[in-house]
């Protein structure tokens, strides 16, 4: 078999049964969704090719571990920190708000 | 034999994200929106719509062909125009269906990632971007594809269609023995999402009780 382009070039390996059971999308996902979409309406990012570009580029451990969405959104996040529309500091911040949120939220 | 049992495994659903990676999506979802690139009620509009897809869409197409020769050559000719014309934006998109015959099974992946018509589907099945199904269905249609419940003679040659960012598949399933003089409406519900992927072949009569 020839060299693989990258982690998600998964075409062709050997693997295991398909798991064929239904799931539900969670809210989250779905937002997650509605952002690449409107990313890419309001030209924030030119294409989906860009959006696969980012995924292209998450480490093998990454791309094996993360779930579809999670994919999509550090994709995304990759790629509107590399253009400046949001910066990496602002993003830890607040990503770190949601965790202290949900954190509050699941005591209270 | 048809499809296989969906009500056996539907996994429950996970309303509150706990991996970093998912957070990271949330909080660039809060500066998008507070630095005013997009609305919350933009986000609900973009939700509805595509939670208002559904496989029912392409079961439309499928149930057109089968009635209209004429709309079926259109449709296989040029799949992005076919569509169009029954009402579906399916653009930017190439869009080509493959036709199932009594010699020929098709079958649609996206190796690279999970692109999938989404307009005529709806939300791709987990198992659609799972890497097993990447990676095999390609390398052993027949396997994977009995997995799924479908036995194929060995006379039946299997074709599988590896989408990408640009080409979009769907598979046009054989018309059920059966339904002669049918409307369109109820050969449409007998379309099924899987059908329509290529990893369901025969489609069910259901006997009205």
């Amino acid at each position: 078999m020839s060299e693989s382009w990258g982690p998600h070039d998964v075409g062709g390996q050997e693997g295991g049964p398909v798991d064929l059971s239904e799931h539900d999308i969670a809210h989250w996902e779905w937002q997650i969704d509605a952002m690449v979409r409107l990313a890419l309406s309001k030209g924030l990012i030119s294409d989906f090719a860009e959006l696969r570009d980012g995924i292209e580029r998450l480490t093998p451990e990454d791309y094996e571990n993360f779930t579809y969405y999670e994919r999509w959104a550090k994709s995304l996040a990759y790629t509107l920190v590399s253009r400046g529309i949001i910066s990496e500091a602002a993003l830890a911040e607040k990503a770190r708000v949601i965790r202290d949120r949900q954190q509050a939220e699941a005591a209270s | 034999m048809t499809g296989h049992d969906h009500s056996r495994t539907f996994q429950a659903d996970h309303p509150e994200p706990t991996s970093d990676a998912a957070r990271i999506g949330l909080a660039l979802r809060e500066l998008l929106i507070e630095a005013g690139h997009y609305t919350v009620d933009e986000e609900q509009v973009v939700i509805a719509a595509m939670q208002g897809a559904s496989p029912e869409n392409g079961a439309k197409i499928v149930a057109r062909a089968w009635i209209d020769p004429a709309y079926r050559e259109r449709l296989l000719r040029n799949g992005g125009k076919a569509l169009e014309e029954a009402g579906f934006d399916i653009a930017p998109y190439e869009f080509t269906v493959m036709e199932n015959t009594g010699d020929i099974h098709n079958v649609i992946v996206c190796t690279l990632c999970s692109c999938y018509p989404r307009s005529l589907l709806g939300m791709s099945p987990a198992w659609y971007k799972s890497k097993s199904y990447r990676s095999r269905v390609v390398r052993e249609p027949r396997k994977v594809l009995a997995e799924f419940g479908v036995k194929l003679n060995e006379d039946v040659d299997v074709r599988v269609h590896d989408s990408t960012a640009e080409l979009r598949y769907m598979v046009l399933p054989q018309r059920p023995a059966g339904t002669d003089g049918w409307s369109e409406e109820k050969l449409a519900s007998l379309v099924t999402r899987d059908s329509l992927i290529g990893t369901q072949r025969d489609l069910r009569v259901r006997c009205r009780s």
